[in-house]
């Protein structure tokens, strides 16, 4: 009836995780009591989960990010504290417990912190961007989110039903094998990702589609923000690359659960081929989620040094580089298996190539600075900051790339230390920067600026103190994801990593505060203009937050940087437009109950509860049938409603004093 | 952020000058000397191109400060085809220069590249198990688990395969890893110069024993090392395919063992799988099992 | 803001219609599709000699049953584009006679596909039996599952055609539907020439 679930299944005999689980348990009952009581309910129904409204669904995909950055957090906390203290002792987490924290880490932060927050702030500014009104397939996107929303919830019931992966976020064959890994781990890993994975790439469908086909008259390709430039390419990259995902998992899947042969030690089965596809699209990956971010660097340096972003066409030349040199150099990935010199040699040189885009956007954020008047907001912070943490990160990687340089420091924590360096130098600075950047365009008030600068401090001190002694742990030869050592020359390192551990903890302690103050003080935070930063982007141009419908009237864009162009062109003599009635698409509920369904058809294949993955997979069909059965997708919204907005904002407008005087 | 590029400075500089204990910047062979020259090389390469960024990004972002009065101001400035020219030329040129070095590095330390002596070089078969290491000397008949004892001096031909799930072969001051799979081997060539002994590594996560599948390398001088031969050849117990199926069960902290009259073609069953590869763990999960004794 | 005049949605070149819009995400999924199919034919290709000294295509494949396969497929996505041009000109003859000539013939198509595999199952060469088998079994029943999924929706696109009428939302959505029945036949084409046609010969 249950499959392989049993009362065994819940680790009564691990206090850590019983704790744990108490905890989540507690909060989630918290949070709910707390919604229901208020009466909230209904409200967060009607206007958030079940909308499609692409600005809604952004910020619930940074909602989501965050809140896994915390579980992702704590689980690097208990790594860091697992490292220094087991020394020549085993530490206070048996291996079978520390090896999935390790697994849930990377799984976390890759899929269910980095990819939301990147989508969502793509989702959330990119349409404003463009000026337009919608997404391409409003509906479709929030069908993504939530089956975003699926896995993260799958990986975290692991947590206290079952059991995790062990085998590390790329769970490389035949460790992750039925046959030495026989537990249910392996399947929840899979699954979650699959089911994620199918969201990742609606989400990626959707936005290509939006860049290329929803834009605002006269917003022709050369004249797109570069965060439009570097969403396009990184959507185009999901496009490309996660169904290579989807088909080596449907792989892995096959050999667990029925017996197949594509990654076992007997009948054939190739483990090479399993390194191979996962890298295809595993580099891919990486730029999926620095492309992004690079282009919210070129947005927040642009506005804060108020000069246009320096080089532009070459940064958009740059960024399609990236966009196509990101299948081609997977294999640096495994120099280490043995391929022949020649092979070795040219995916190391197609892996250095990378650099010279990379190279020449660094130069031209330095040239956008160069004869600018350089605000030092938390975003710019955030962003100088991750120039210089970029450069060095980029140049440890460029050395790994030299195949006799990876053979000594491959799997090391000086690769660990690397990817770090970019991942949470390049990804996460980036993403902190555009959430403290559109945050006002979202809620209508500002982030608390000295906390905001208070969480950059800590942050950046941190990771210098967290991952800089990693480049040396692994030169002195200590590879990753060892449970305990008995080496005494590594300890001391990492016990001064496990402090910058804390220091970054304090920097997201003050992260969270400074959500919290500046939502009590947001009043006095008020932006009623909808350009607090002097932006030169459409975005801008209208509320914050911005109507259901971005803009009364689509925007005309006559030439690069259309705000500023517009602004330029003197706001006192702009006339009222005339409004017209403006369709919308209504809710739905399918995403969310699609998403419900999802979740127990994976559930259920997971612990092989076989009538129960028919039940779910009947409902989720049912679920789509009503959505096509639906009469009316729209909803229209008046006139004189879209005037009585548009009018509201055009006031506060002209009220507030223009910065221009000091730009010209 | 003034701080920072003082401190990577300092933490280069440290990586440069001090040998570490047991570390790749203090190779005690010829490949490990190979790989760190490349290395430090390619740092140094990069770093001459890199530290000008740090500073230009630093300089830049606090002489335009909004508040600096006297810096220039030119808020229209958003192109120059000279500066386009530099910013892409400068970046070509460095990864032309770390092209060739790749180039010509990948091919001088391919692994699989004898090393040129005038010894011939010890054929040494490697075997990861979960989670322990066999090494088999096949022309001595003899074989070694969890210490790899070899001849200073003597150019070393390993080839390696898993006996069940991936690992990587690593002795830091020796050089260039190498994956360990199943149903294949791979090729690698390293030489230890002198007597001492090393810390060898997996260097692929393999499991929960993984922390524990280190072992060392003891380099003798070459009449030990002959004496040790001897001496192996004489004691210890048979390799016999019992045995080695007892070896290929999961278990960590295997102490040194040695064997004798190994089967030469051994390393070939392993690989053709004619012996079965080590079996997994026998329970679904370590702590269900507890759970069930109490 | 400076236009004064409104400018309505899909009348300026860079914002599209809502058909085009649809067809063109469409598009960019089949793409993705594609991909997918391309991964198995990569892993079909390197494992296509691991037989574990089991049989090989030669020594499986009955070219005669997948050339009757093959041409229902290719006869129903005739009938396909049928039924297309029956809901465009809203001829409700036209249209489900054409749509149900479709269904049986895929329908043909997966009952002759799932007795080969269970003739070869029967016969031990089923997944489990090698390497080959196995991206063998993966590529071609990835197909399969495909092409159930085309039938599935293809009834509910009849159902929806009876309940609801030539909407144009329903059109677009028989857009897509004949968009994933032809992109079907172009993959077979390729899983025919390259699994079965070079299988037989090698």
């Amino acid at each position: 009836m249950w499959g392989k679930l049993s009362w065994a299944a819940i680790p009564f005999d691990q206090p850590i995780v019983m704790a744990a689980s108490a905890c989540v348990a507690l909060a989630i009952t918290g949070v709910l009591g707390w919604l229901w009581l208020k009466g909230h309910l209904p409200y967060l129904w009607k206007e958030w989960l079940t909308s499609v409204d692409h600005k809604r669904i952004g910020v619930m995909y940074i909602v989501l990010a965050l809140v896994m950055l915390l579980r992702g957090f704590i689980d690097a906390l208990m790594m860091r504290a697992q490292q220094a203290m087991a020394f020549a002792s085993s530490g206070y987490l048996p291996p079978e417990h520390y090896d999935q924290i390790f697994s849930a880490h990377g799984t976390m932060m890759i899929f269910f912190v980095a990819m939301p927050f990147m989508i969502g702030l793509m989702n959330f500014a990119v349409p404003l961007q463009l000026g337009s009104r919608d997404v391409a397939f409003p509906t479709m996107n929030s069908v993504g989110f939530w089956l975003t929303a699926t896995g993260a919830l799958l990986v975290n019931i692991s947590l206290f039903v079952g059991e995790f992966a062990r085998t590390g976020w790329l769970p490389y064959p035949p460790l992750s094998e039925l046959a030495y890994s026989p537990g249910v781990g392996v399947d929840y890993y899979l699954w979650a990702l699959q089911i994620s994975g199918v969201g990742t790439l609606l989400s990626g469908i959707n936005l290509v589609t939006t860049v290329l086909k929803v834009r605002a008259p006269g917003m022709s390709y050369l004249r797109m923000p570069m965060f439009c430039w570097t969403t396009l390419a990184s959507n185009l990259l999901i496009v490309a690359a996660f169904p290579i995902l989807t088909a080596t998992f449907a792989m892995l899947l096959l050999d667990r659960y029925l017996g197949f042969h594509f990654f076992t030690n007997e009948a054939g089965g190739n483990v090479m081929m399993f390194v191979n596809l996962i890298w295809a699209w595993g580099h891919p990956e990486v730029y999926i989620l620095i492309l992004p971010a690079f282009g919210i660097f070129s947005e927040v340096l642009s506005t804060f040094s108020r000069k246009p972003l320096f080089g532009y066409r070459s940064m958009v030349a740059a960024t399609m580089a990236i966009c196509v040199l990101a299948f081609m150099v997977w294999l640096h990935h495994f120099f280490t298996m043995g391929a022949g010199a020649d092979v070795n040699a040219i995916f190391g040189i197609a892996t250095m190539v990378i650099a010279v885009p990379t190279g020449v956007k660094i130069f031209n954020w330095l040239f956008t600075m160069y004869g600018g008047r350089i605000v030092f907001s938390a975003p710019t912070l955030w962003s100088i900051s991750f120039i210089v943490t970029f450069v060095i990160g980029g140049m440890t990687g460029v050395l790994l790339a030299v195949p006799p340089v990876d053979f000594v420091l491959h799997n090391s924590l000086f690769l660990v230390a690397h990817f770090h360096n970019v991942i949470i130098g390049g990804v996460l600075f980036g993403a902190f920067a555009g959430y403290t950047y559109w945050f006002p365009k979202a809620f209508g008030f500002r982030l608390h600026e000295g906390l905001g600068k208070a969480a950059f401090w800590f942050w950046t001190v941190g990771f210098y103190v967290a991952f800089m002694p990693l480049y040396w742990l692994g030169l002195m030869g200590m590879t990753r994801r060892l449970q305990h050592y008995d080496v005494p020359e590594w300890r001391p390192w990492l016990i001064v990593v496990a402090c910058g551990a804390v220091l970054i903890l304090i920097g997201i302690v003050l992260q969270v505060t400074q959500l919290v103050v500046s939502i009590r003080r947001r009043e006095s935070l008020r932006d009623a203009t909808g350009d607090p930063w002097n932006g030169r982007t459409l975005e801008w141009s209208t509320a914050s937050p911005p109507p259901s419908f971005n803009y009364a009237v689509l925007p005309n864009v006559e030439g690069d940087e259309a705000y500023w162009g517009m602004k330029r062109r003197a706001r006192e003599a702009d006339p009222e437009p005339q409004y017209t009635d403006i369709e919308m698409p209504r809710n739905s509920s399918t995403g969310f109950i699609c998403a419900f369904f999802s979740t127990v058809m994976g559930f259920a294949l997971i612990w092989h509860i076989w009538w129960l993955v028919g039940v779910a997979f009947v409902g989720a069909y049912a679920v789509f049938v009503m959505l096509a059965w639906r009469d009316r997708h729209e909803d229209v919204i008046p006139a004189e409603l879209v005037a009585r907005l548009d009018r509201a904002n055009r006031a506060a407008r002209r009220a507030a004093p223009t910065e221009l005087q000091v730009v010209s | 952020m003034h701080r920072r590029a003082p401190f990577a400075l300092a933490v280069a500089a440290i990586a440069m000058s001090v040998a570490a204990h047991a570390s790749v910047l203090d190779p005690r062979g010829p490949i490990g000397h190979a790989d760190k020259t490349i290395l430090i090389d390619s740092l140094a390469i990069m770093l001459a191109i890199v530290v000008p960024t740090i500073v230009a990004t630093l300089g830049i972002a606090w002489w335009f400060r909004a508040s600096n009065r006297r810096a220039r101001h030119l808020p229209e400035w958003a192109f120059s085809g000279q500066i386009e020219l530099v910013v892409w030329a400068i970046p070509l040129m460095v990864i032309i220069l770390l092209g060739g070095v790749t180039w010509i590095g990948s091919h001088q330390l391919d692994p699989a590249k004898p090393l040129s002596s005038p010894v011939p070089a010890l054929e040494i078969q490697v075997v990861s198990l979960d989670w322990k290491w066999l090494f088999i000397y096949p022309r001595q008949r003899i074989a070694r688990v969890n210490q790899l004892v070899v001849p200073a001096g003597v150019p070393l031909h390993f080839s390696l395969t898993s006996a069940s799930v991936m690992n990587a072969f690593f002795v830091p001051q020796l050089g260039s890893m190498i994956y360990t799979m199943n149903g294949m081997a791979t090729t690698l060539h390293l030489q230890a110069d002198h007597p001492g002994t090393f810390r060898g590594i997996s260097a692929h996560y393999s499991g929960d024993g993984f922390s524990d599948m280190h072992f060392d390398v003891r380099a003798l001088p070459p009449s030990e090392f002959a004496a040790w031969i001897e001496t192996t050849r004489g004691e210890g117990q048979a390799l016999t395919a019992a045995r080695y199926k007892e070896l290929a069960k999961q278990s960590v902290n295997v102490p040194v063992t040695s064997y004798k009259d190994v089967d030469p073609e051994l390393f070939d069953s392993i690989i053709t799988l004619a012996l079965p590869p080590g079996p997994g763990p026998a329970t679904q999960r370590a702590g269900l099992q507890k759970a069930a004794e109490h | 803001m400076n236009s004064v005049q409104a400018i309505p949605v899909g009348t300026h070149p860079f914002h599209a219609s809502k058909r085009i819009l649809v067809g063109y995400g469409f598009w960019i999924f089949l793409i993705s599709d594609i991909i997918l199919f391309a991964a198995f034919f990569a892993t079909y290709a390197v494992l296509t000699d691991r037989t574990a000294d089991g049989p090989s295509g030669k020594d499986l494949f009955d070219i005669g049953n997948v050339a009757i396969e093959t041409a229902c497929l290719l006869t129903s996505s005739l009938f396909c584009g049928f039924a297309g041009i029956g809901a465009q000109a809203r001829n409700g003859r036209w249209f489900f006679g054409a749509m149900t000539v479709t269904f049986l013939l895929g329908a043909a198509f997966l009952f002759l596909e799932l007795r080969e595999f269970a003739g070869l199952i029967a016969d031990g060469a089923g997944p489990t039996r090698s390497a080959f088998l196995s991206a063998f079994f993966a590529l071609i029943g990835c197909h399969g599952l495909h092409v159930t999924a085309g039938l599935l929706w293809l009834l509910t696109m009849m159902a929806q055609v009876l309940a609801k009428g030539y909407r144009p939302d329903i059109l677009r959505r028989m857009l897509c539907f004949s968009l994933f029945w032809h992109t079907l036949d172009i993959i077979w084409v390729a899983l025919f020439s390259l699994v079965y046609l070079v299988g037989v010969t090698q």
